[in-house]
């Protein structure tokens, strides 16, 4: 963004503010996540246990990832959201261009209490989640699909399948499916030909595919029936089977675990009060109640290992889940991620 | 001039400023923009000011020079990681592996931090060793840059600089293009069809009858536009509403795909739109004098020569500035084909949503929405002078 | 009622006009309970200019759109030249017709709006030029060919209305107030620029008007309607000269109404004054009737000079007088009544509030029985 644009934006940002003026001089941060169960849960151990705590009041908005939103807000000074959720991929790029302010460890606690890769100066692991793939369990009744393959396999299970409009994770479950063993994924993809392989596979289901964007779009493709199995996110797959009695299953095998993370955008109004609302969050004892309520993997081993057992076993972090499951290489997908979109776009459109 | 008239002016003026002030900061301004970042993209002459004076002696074939290299260090060195930031992701887009490379750089440089250590680049990383990094580098160093625009038709330069097609699994915009026309040609085409017989009967009645039938076609535009593709997904599903009625009426064996193709997205965008057919010919026809029709069938017109003479050439101005209007609205739809639509019925607006939120790439999202501007504005003048001729006539 | 059931293909025999060109037979017509026609036959003979004249409301344009065909009768029949056609389309009825405010097309040239009944016809191209440059010079506008209707004036786009309805050689034309919205002068050129046509062209007119005078001009006979009946119908002469109703005299020109009662072949007014009729109309002896008299029909004389043997005599107060440039305009009141003079000036010059006399020949009296 040139200097114009940003005086532009500085310019609009400025009025959006001046109509906000009335809210803005009470004490309050806000906090971006993901809605659906995950931010209901977050509300209820983390953004209420603050409030009550410190007397900030925390303004709650929602998104569905976008490194270019994080990136506008940033450039044209301050953002409006203090603290987000963001995915891996869009944390290392955005540690790596200056988004995010340092995270204060001196607030927070131990950054050795967080499993290896998930807490730096750029930010504190918020979740583990997997891309994985899921169907209802009452309409494949008979024969149950049991990984990639069985996804691209339209004459054993006929109808649609949804994938998430992106090729992070899309290629790599191509190339499971054209029999490359999970660990050996993403050195087949970073290889000369894996990305033909991979698309070429993709090819093969194009016409049975539909895309979704928001991870509420994914849950209602497949629980509306419109598709037989999706690439989705385990923690609304797991939440629906337990809030509507759904019999949605989950194939752990074969499925992609990342970590998100929260990040605290540069120029924010208030860092201080963002590293505190972080030191809560990141209590062992406040995060081991985010899966009874959403089932979402934590983090940090102590908050772990104090969830109940009647809720880890949906968890991706649970051991049996991590069988045959693997993490997302998140160097690849930001040396590659610019590439890899073009021509999954262009894939996508013709 | 009296002081009077003056005083009116100025009144005027006051009243119109609101307006102009809104225009200029909200239109003219970002439309400038817009228009700029489009062919203007400084982010990488900005990182390396130094390497950009070091390039003379480079033959762009063999390896850097060692000015090169000490350029770009110095210049790795003197940026902001925001800066940079920006630079590294216009690179990794053209180049991938870019940004694994200038963070490994970069640890190497802080890992030595006293400027007069010698840091050999293809030490750090033999990629440094390949001509065409360097490329990626110098040939952008001019903040003057064709390529989005070239890139939004599908177009680059080639390695000697000439403009050349781009590779078939990169070139995706001419697509999205001749889709978005296509689409939205249909809708139009459907409006017509479906908007003038109506307009039609809601001039021939008054009364209470008429407001029923205008009101038919506006209240659905009371309703927002996520509400609306919301309620057309629940009714397009398998076991939606229509498919239920056509399965229930017997006219339908199985359910006929409806979500996530063409069928369902002209239909829903169709919808959207009518009353922007609707009412411009509507006023037409209302003001086309009542003895016309009459006239023509007692010169011996039959009903359908009479609309065919009579009726479609007066009318012609309303459908002109009508499908006017719903084709330039189609044309940036997002929301409906991004809810009800497959990937084969994403419109041009979606790539420039993914360009701009996604990508971060802003210059990308400017030439496109540059392009769409052009041919809109090229559409307005060439369709609005065939609506308004005949209204010079009278 | 169809064409396709209707006995014969042809009309029944009419006692004094043997071959009608149209004939309207017991014609009714209602909107829902409001009955606008009722029982209505005219015969129309052709090569005949025949107005229907009266107020608004009174059925002559309702008449006029049944046998255009935008009207349907409730009851009865419409015959064209022995083929029934009140229920044949308008289109494919072949009768030329001219619009109030003219209906021009205003997308399509002049030349294009005259040729436009002869394309509808399949007429060959080439024929049809000619034929429009025919019309063209027939109405004088042979120069404005390729404007279009709203560059023309009034008066032009009257003219081309006329070319339109006439180019394809109709047998029938029908005009709806086409003079209605020109200016006096302009309208009396048109009135007679028609009548010429008509003349020239044989056509058969029916011409809907509110305007006496314009039907008195133009027409062979006029038809007076009156709240959905034709109230008299008659030439020019008889409507002007034998009123049969109240109405119709009172509507058709301006005219005095003298109220008394017959005794022994005369009116006698009510302050006893006895005038001679030229025909008791078939009132009888005690009846009470009207008589018109229309004003220029009387004559102010010098007061004590005797008129005329056998003409009536009236004494009266002369009230105001109005100068209408050759002719006076004098208002007098007589045996009890307001009475309308009109008379050349002729050296007279009365001052209001003399006494007069005025004098009517017996012959100019019309009894209104009704």
């Amino acid at each position: 963004m040139n200097r114009m644009q940003k005086k532009a934006v500085t310019l609009s940002t400025a009025a959006a503010l001046l109509l906000g003026a009335g809210v803005a001089q009470a004490q309050e941060l806000t906090v971006t996540s993901w809605g659906g169960v995950l931010q209901d849960a977050q509300r209820k151990f983390y953004f209420e246990p603050y409030t009550a705590e410190s007397g900030v009041k925390v303004i709650e908005d929602t998104w569905s990832g976008g490194f270019g939103t994080i990136e506008a807000m940033v450039t044209a000074g301050n953002p409006k959201w203090d603290v987000v959720q963001v995915e891996a991929d869009e944390h290392a790029l955005g540690c790596a261009d200056g988004m995010f302010e340092k995270i204060d460890w001196a607030k927070i606690g131990d950054k050795e209490a967080f499993i290896p890769g998930t807490a730096d100066d750029c930010g504190v692991g918020a979740v583990v989640w997997s891309v994985i793939l899921a169907y209802d369990g009452n309409v494949l009744k008979d024969h149950e699909p049991k990984g990639w393959a069985d996804f691209w396999d339209v004459k054993t299970f006929p109808g649609k399948r949804a994938m998430r409009r992106n090729p992070k994770n899309m290629l790599e479950f191509a190339l499971m499916a054209d029999g490359v063993p999970a660990t050996e994924v993403y050195e087949v993809l970073a290889a000369p030909g894996g990305v033909d392989r991979a698309f070429a596979k993709l090819d093969e289901l194009k016409p049975d595919l539909v895309w979704y964007d928001s991870g509420a779009q994914m849950l209602q493709l497949l629980v509306s029936g419109e598709v037989v199995m999706v690439a989705g996110f385990d923690g609304r797959v797991n939440n629906y089977n337990k809030t509507e009695g759904g019999n949605l299953k989950l194939v752990w095998p074969g499925s992609i675990y990342a970590t998100d993370f929260w990040v605290v955008l540069k120029g924010a109004q208030h860092v201080s009060e963002a590293m505190d609302f972080l030191a809560v969050a990141s209590r062992p004892e406040n995060m081991a109640k985010l899966p009874t309520m959403a089932p979402f993997g934590l983090p940090q081993k102590a908050a772990a290992d104090m969830v109940p057992d009647e809720y880890k076993a949906v968890l991706p972090t649970a051991p049996a889940n991590l069988e045959g499951a693997i993490p997302v290489d998140v160097e690849f997908w930001l040396d590659n991620n610019e590439e890899l979109t073009q021509r999954f776009n262009a894939w996508i459109g013709q | 001039m009296s002081a009077r008239t003056r005083r009116r002016l100025l009144a005027r003026g006051a009243l119109l400023s609101p307006l102009v002030l809104f225009l200029f900061f909200f239109f003219f301004v970002p439309l400038f923009n817009v228009m700029r970042s489009a062919i203007y993209d400084p982010v990488i002459a900005r990182a390396f000011p130094v390497l950009s004076r070091s390039v003379e002696g480079w033959d762009r074939a063999g390896p850097p020079t060692p000015d090169m290299q000490e350029a770009l260090i110095a210049d790795l060195r003197g940026t902001t990681p925001e800066v940079l930031g920006d630079a590294v992701r216009r690179l990794n887009g053209m180049s991938s592996g870019f940004r694994s490379l200038m963070s490994k750089t970069t640890r190497a440089l802080e890992a030595a931090p006293d400027p007069a250590t010698r840091v050999d680049l293809l030490a750090v990383d033999a990629r440094w060793g390949d001509p065409l990094r360097w490329q990626a580098i110098v040939d952008n160093l001019s903040p003057y840059t064709d390529r989005f625009l070239l890139a939004a038709f599908d177009l680059e330069r080639d390695s000697t600089g000439a403009i050349a097609a781009m590779p078939p699994e990169r070139a995706a915009n001419f697509a999205y293009f001749t889709r978005t026309f296509v689409i939205s040609a249909l809708v139009t085409g459907l409006c017509i069809l479906i908007g003038l017989p109506y307009a039609m009967l809601a001039a021939s009645v008054r009364g209470r009858q008429r407001q029923l039938l205008l009101a038919a076609v506006l209240i659905p535009m009371w309703t927002s536009i996520l509400v609306r593709a919301s309620s057309w997904f629940i009714l397009m599903q398998d076991q939606g509403l229509i498919n239920g009625a056509l399965i229930g009426s017997g006219l339908s064996e199985a359910a006929v795909p409806l979500l996530f193709t063409r069928t369902g997205v002209v239909l829903s965008m169709t919808h959207m739109l009518l009353p922007f057919m609707v009412l411009p010919v509507f006023n037409v026809l209302v003001a086309i004098p009542g003895n016309l029709m009459p006239a023509a069938a007692a010169l011996g017109a039959n009903p359908l020569r009479a609309f065919w003479h009579v009726l479609l050439p007066l009318a012609a101005r309303g459908i002109v500035s009508g499908s006017l209007l719903v084709f330039m609205t189609s044309i940036g739809f997002y929301i409906l084909p991004a809810i009800l639509g497959g990937p084969a019925e994403q419109l041009i607006s979606s790539l420039i949503a993914m360009y701009s939120t996604k990508a971060a790439n802003w210059p990308m999202a400017s030439a496109l929405g540059l392009i769409l501007f052009g041919i809109t504005s090229m559409l307005y003048v060439v369709f609005g002078r065939i609506g308004t001729t005949p209204a010079r006539r009278n | 009622m169809s064409a396709t059931t209707s006995p014969a293909g042809t009309a029944p025999a009419h006692p004094t006009r043997p071959h009608p060109i149209i004939r309207c037979d017991r014609l009714s017509k209602s909107y829902g309970t409001v009955r606008v026609m009722e029982n209505l036959s005219l015969d129309i003979a052709p090569g005949e200019f025949i107005s229907l004249l009266g107020p608004s409301g009174s059925g002559k344009t309702t008449l006029l759109m049944m046998i255009a065909g935008f009207e349907e009768p409730t009851e009865g029949a419409i015959w064209l030249d022995g083929r029934r056609i009140d229920a044949v389309a308008p289109f494919r009825r072949n009768m030329g017709m001219v619009f109030q405010n003219y209906a021009l097309f205003p997308h399509m040239t002049v030349a294009q709006n005259i040729g436009f009944p002869l394309k509808m016809r399949g007429t060959p191209r080439r024929e049809i030029a000619g034929r429009v440059a025919r019309a063209l010079e027939m109405i004088e506008l042979g120069a404005l060919a390729d404007r279009y209707p709203p560059q023309l004036s009034g008066g032009q786009q009257q003219r081309v209305a006329l070319a339109r309805a006439l180019v394809f050689e109709p047998r029938v034309v029908l005009m709806d107030e086409p003079l209605g919205a020109l200016d006096k002068r302009l309208r009396e050129q048109m009135q007679l620029d028609i009548r010429d046509l008509h003349r020239r062209l044989g056509l058969t007119v029916i011409f809907v008007t509110h305007d006496q005078s314009e039907a008195l001009t133009m027409s062979d006979r006029i038809a007076v309607f009156n709240k959905g009946r034709i109230e008299q119908i008659g030439t020019p002469d008889d409507i002007y000269d034998r009123p049969r109703t109240r109405f119709v005299a009172e509507f058709i020109g301006e005219t005095n109404l003298l109220t008394g009662r017959i005794s022994g072949g005369q009116l006698r007014l009510p302050d006893e004054t006895r005038l001679a009729l030229a025909d008791g109309n078939g009132a009888g002896e005690g009846d009470e009737v009207v008589v018109s008299v229309r004003p220029e029909r009387m004559r102010v004389i010098a007061p004590g000079t005797m008129p005329e043997p056998g003409a009536n005599r009236l004494e009266g107060a002369l009230r105001d007088v109005v100068y209408l440039g050759d002719h006076l305009r004098l208002q007098i009141d007589a045996a009890g009544q307001a009475l309308v003079v009109k008379q050349p000036r002729a050296g007279l010059a009365p001052q209001p509030g003399a006494r007069v006399a005025l004098t009517f020949d017996a012959a100019d009296t019309r009894v209104i029985t009704s």
